[in-house]
Order: structure tokens, then sequence, then C-alpha cells
């Protein structure tokens, strides 16, 4: 039975364009301290990053819990957004909802999540339509890039 | 390549880490799409992007870049800069276009991260 070390949970604000990416930011410097190898650092930290523009760009708000444990990071973000119709095609490569807006942010090329699910070696997505989405990620301190 | 020699060629402003310009790179992550930058940038690569916003340094600084380049003679505003500083990215800023930013570097031996 994996060991809790630390667990960490942040509020996210949508359409917080300011903010976005203080939480991914947040969770990169408590893995560098704890001294987690920099690979597994990045593909927590992408998947962070990525969930939370997701939220930012399509949701009220948003919860982001971190729990670092002896065997691996796990990361649920959890949205009060519109929800996603069809999850095979949000997770195609390409597919996007985007408004030109968010393009303009540098987000919403339909990479978002098909980079998440790239990066975690444990990936799950749950949403309702009109409810919300929580996506859940976990990257093992014992896998490789 | 040394961040100084990149900086004569497209004739940059260093608008920060002027200290830092002894860096090397060797592969180069060029876009407007912060995710694209995230999935496919090498750690330690260059980033040149017409994207100024703060989430433009928050992604270089996630994709582990070591270097940016803002191109067509875009600026970042002072929030970008500032997490730049704090983040030790040196950021320079060329009126040079993309296309062209991306083959001069080219041709003098810089990589793709793909």
């Amino acid at each position: 039975m994996a060991e809790e070390l630390l667990r960490k949970t942040f509020e996210i604000r949508g359409r917080d364009f300011d903010k976005a990416g203080e939480t991914a930011g947040g969770i990169k410097e408590i893995l560098t301290e704890i001294g987690v190898g920099s690979s597994l650092i990045h593909r927590a930290v992408v998947i962070a990053f990525e969930a939370e523009m997701n939220v930012v760009m399509y949701a009220a708000e948003g919860t982001f819990t971190f729990v670092f444990t002896d065997e691996e990071i796990k990361l649920e973000i959890a949205d009060k957004g519109p929800g996603i119709e069809d999850l095979d095609l949000a997770l195609t490569e390409g597919f996007t909802t985007a408004t030109d807006k968010m393009r303009e942010m540098g987000f919403g090329f339909g990479m978002g999540l098909p980079n998440i699910k790239k990066n975690a070696d444990v990936f799950n997505i749950e949403s309702e339509v009109g409810a919300g989405t929580t996506v859940s990620a976990t990257v093992r301190l014992d896998s490789s890039a | 390549m040394k961040l100084a020699e990149i900086k004569d060629v497209l004739r940059c402003e260093v608008l920060t880490g002027e200290d830092s310009l002894a860096m090397e790179v060797e592969t180069v992550v060029a876009s407007d799409g912060m995710s694209e930058i995230l999935a496919f940038a090498h750690p330690g690569a260059l980033m040149i992007t017409g994207l100024t916003n703060v989430q433009s340094v928050r992604t270089a600084d996630i994709a582990n870049v070591r270097a940016m380049i803002y191109i067509r003679g875009k600026r970042p505003g002072d929030k970008a800069i500032e997490l730049a500083r704090k983040s030790n990215i040196p950021i320079l800023a060329t009126s040079v276009g993309m296309f062209d930013a991306c083959g001069i570097l080219r041709e003098l031996g810089l990589k793709g991260g793909m």
C-alpha cells in the first residue's frame, strides 16, 4: 500500500488568465524541492498546466488536488464546467471547441487532453454535460520518460 | 551555438537575462501554440514564439526551455518579463518573422526539437 507523504489542494478560478499556470508552477516548485527526477517533474507539470488551462478556459471554477506518495504523483482536477459530450472526440489530437480568444492565449489547438494522457501512466476522465469534468492522472515514480 | 551569437544574427534586443548570453543552445522549438511547445520541446531548447502573454513564459518554464525569442517585433508585458526573471529564462526580441528566424537558425546548424 502506497504511503501518502504530501497532499495539497488548489482552487482554480475560471477565466482568470493572469493567474493561469500558477498552480502548475507551484507543483513544479514542490516536486523540485522534494527532489523528484527532472523527467518525472516535466511529465507531472505538463499534465498540471494543461489541466489547469482547461479549467481556466472552459469552467467557472475547479479544484486541483495534488497527492505525493512514496510510489506516485497523483493529480486530480475536478471542474464545474460545461462538461464534454463526446470524450473520445475530445481525446483526439487536433479536435477542439476553443474560441478565437482561447487560441489567442496560445491554447485550444486540440492538444491539451492528448498531452495529459500521453504524460500519464494512469489516466481517467469523467464528464457530465452541464455539470463538469474530472481528470485524474498518475505519474509513477518508478516509470521512465 | 551561443545565445550571444543568436542575438547578433537575429539583431535581438535583450529584455532580460543579459548575463546569460554565454549559454549554449542546440535545439529550437517554435510555435504560437503552447501545447505544441509542451509536447515537443527538448529540455534546454530555445523557444521562438509570437505569443507574448504570461502563459508563454509559464510554458517555457514548465517545458524546461532555456531561453526565449519573441518574433515579429512583439514584446511581452511586464508580468511576463518578471516571471522570466524569476525563472532565470533570458528573453530576446527580434523584428524578424517566424519563418525567417527559424530558417536562419537552421542554416546555422540548430536543430528542431521534434
